[in-house]
């Protein structure tokens, strides 16, 4: 099992009318190890985002570089890992799924055509891609939907589509930007749990943002917190909430334990202060 | 578990429970049965609005009774007109007329060809360049989307001459092209490109960039990402291109057939407008006006079919 390190990354945009430049993320230092489930959690414009698009391969960074293993993911180092890895040109890679918040299902395919759409584009034959597919379906809860076309799906079952997807294609972690954000709030804990119960029975990587301090709380090994201008790491927390769920299945009574509630508040506190400062600006 | 055993068992339910409840007879008297003109004013009516959407879209409910009272309206009062002499019928023929008119360039033709060939002649050029326009203009247009250098390449031209009227560089294509039925194809080809190039370019702007990203999340190539998501998420699009493109065709079939024709609808109306012969003019009208709403709705079924999506 690899794991996923970002080294001394920073992204800088041009600022809008030759304003400042917009530090995105700055010196970045920060690993996911294989089988941790990580939440990152913070304001508006942190970088959440732009650390998932990093991760994922959408974006480079102006600065640093990240690995998967001994793999480059993005940027372009002269040695790591005791790899000459200059020049090698990285990207989105089917090794590191993604789920996104919506719009990302193809209306044209029903709900199994979607799922198996990854391994379809590389050349699986049809009887093993259908077998594949159908087996993440069923983890999902969607087995009886299989013909169904996507665009008459409820959002959560197209986020249920959307997960059953990125796990067909077997990759190392799965990278989820705001997933549940939205849904509406019944909805939401169930996808929760069963988030949770995919990652058991797969015990993948897993980088997953969200605005929510209660979902993150209960979904999170590690949480970090993120803070902006310029996007930085500010706290990181280690959590077993999830486990605990895991071991009671009552999400009610894990998300009431009063060491819960403790670190809501907690974590709210340092949010608001950063959202106060933000809002100075 | 009693109702389960009911629902299972209809026998069992008319055992159980006595005959049908008779409608209570205090309901019907409220509501009598409508008269004519309530029957009529519901026709128009907007049709069943959904509750508590007093304050919804303007414009919403449906208007297909207006547009069939309309037309019919139209119709009665080009045949009231005629009849009663208001018009001369050199500026109006009386719709009999004009069928008859029909009947006969049908059977027995118009300017040495018959309507068969003439609506057969214009088809063949509209269509024809249609045919050639959507083999072009649409990978053209998805190219331009996907490409800067094809963009750079042909949003000039088509940006400049789109505006132009066809009249205005027919001279030019006959200059270069002749007389032959080439300069015709190519006058209505031209017409029908530039909206349909822009619609597939639209249509690949319009494609959601997180489509994109899954796919090369999913391990897709360049090509792949073109062939299964830019391409099929500019469909609507380019359906709609094709729509408005072949609306275009047929308003400058006119134009195309001005010169040097021997057949065909714009030939012959132009020809019957020379000798005065206003009811050819109009059935020639009108059979070019609904050969392009057939293929109209032939293209919206077709929509319907290939992007049940759109809309949604």
């Amino acid at each position: 099992m690899s794991r996923l390190q970002i080294h001394d990354v920073s992204v800088v945009y041009p600022g809008l009318n030759n304003g400042e430049e917009v530090h995105a993320l700055s010196h970045i230092n920060f690993a996911i190890e294989p089988g941790e489930f990580v939440v990152a959690l913070g304001a508006s414009g942190c970088g959440k985002t732009t650390l998932l698009s990093l991760m994922a391969g959408f974006i480079s960074p102006s600065d640093g570089y990240l690995t998967l293993g001994d793999n480059p993911v993005s940027g372009l180092p002269r040695v790591a890992c005791g790899v000459d890895l200059h020049d090698q040109i990285a990207g989105p890679g089917k090794e590191r799924g993604v789920v996104f918040q919506k719009h990302a299902l193809l209306p044209w395919l029903n709900v199994i055509e979607n799922t198996e759409f990854g391994l379809k584009l590389q050349g699986i034959p049809r009887s093993e891609r259908r077998e594949r597919a159908a087996s993440f379906l069923k983890l999902v809860g969607l087995e009886d939907f299989h013909q169904h076309p996507v665009y008459q799906l409820s959002g959560g079952m197209q986020q249920r589509v959307g997960i059953a997807r990125a796990l067909t294609n077997d990759p190392e972690m799965l990278l989820l930007d705001e997933p549940l954000g939205a849904l509406d709030a019944l909805t939401r804990e169930v996808l929760q749990e069963l988030l949770l119960d995919v990652w058991k029975q797969t015990r993948k990587m897993m980088f997953f943002i969200t605005h929510s301090v209660e979902e993150a709380l209960f979904m999170a090994s590690r949480l970090i917190i993120m803070s902006p201008r310029p996007g930085r790491i500010t706290h990181e927390f280690k959590l077993d909430f999830n486990e605990r769920f895991l071991e009671c299945r009552d999400a009610r009574k894990v998300k009431s334990l009063p060491e819960f509630i403790e670190m809501r508040e907690k974590v709210l506190s340092i949010i608001h202060g950063d959202e106060q400062s933000g809002g100075m600006h | 578990m009693l109702a389960q055993k009911t629902l299972d068992n209809p026998e069992l339910m008319t055992d159980a429970e006595p005959a049908e409840v008779p409608p209570s007879p205090s309901r019907q008297e409220v509501r009598p049965a409508p008269t004519l003109l309530q029957r009529a004013a519901r026709l128009f009516a907007a049709g069943p609005a959904k509750p508590g959407d007093a304050f919804g879209a303007p414009g919403q409910g449906r208007s297909l009774a207006i547009s069939i009272v309309t037309a019919l309206s139209l119709i009665g009062l080009w045949f009231l007109s005629t009849t009663a002499g208001w018009v001369e019928p050199l500026f109006l023929p009386s719709p009999t007329a004009v069928i008859a008119r029909f009947w006969e360039v049908l059977t027995e033709g118009f300017a040495n060809a018959t309507l068969i060939e003439h609506t057969g002649w214009s088809m063949l050029r509209v269509f024809g360049a249609f045919a050639l326009a959507l083999v072009t203009a649409v990978p053209i247009g998805i190219f331009m989307g996907v490409n800067r250098i094809a963009r750079g390449l042909f949003d000039p031209i088509i940006e400049f001459y789109r505006p132009l009227p066809p009249l205005a560089y027919l001279p030019l294509v006959i200059i270069w092209l002749g007389i032959g039925e080439t300069s015709k194809i190519v006058l209505i080809y031209m017409a029908i490109f530039a909206p349909m190039a822009l619609s597939a370019r639209a249509g690949v702007k319009s494609v959601a960039i997180e489509q994109i990203h899954a796919a090369y999340s999913m391990g897709a190539s360049r090509w792949q990402v073109v062939r299964h998501i830019i391409l099929k998420s500019a469909l609507p699009e380019i359906l709609t291109g094709m729509r408005i493109g072949i609306g275009f065709g047929w308003t400058t079939l006119v134009a195309a057939e001005m010169v040097a024709a021997q057949a065909g609808l714009g030939f012959m109306v132009l020809n019957a407008a020379e000798f005065l012969v206003t009811d050819v003019v109009i059935m020639g009208i009108i059979v070019i006006g609904i050969i392009a709403y057939l293929f109209d709705l032939l293209m919206r079924f077709a929509e319907r079919k290939l992007v049940p999506w759109k809309g949604h």
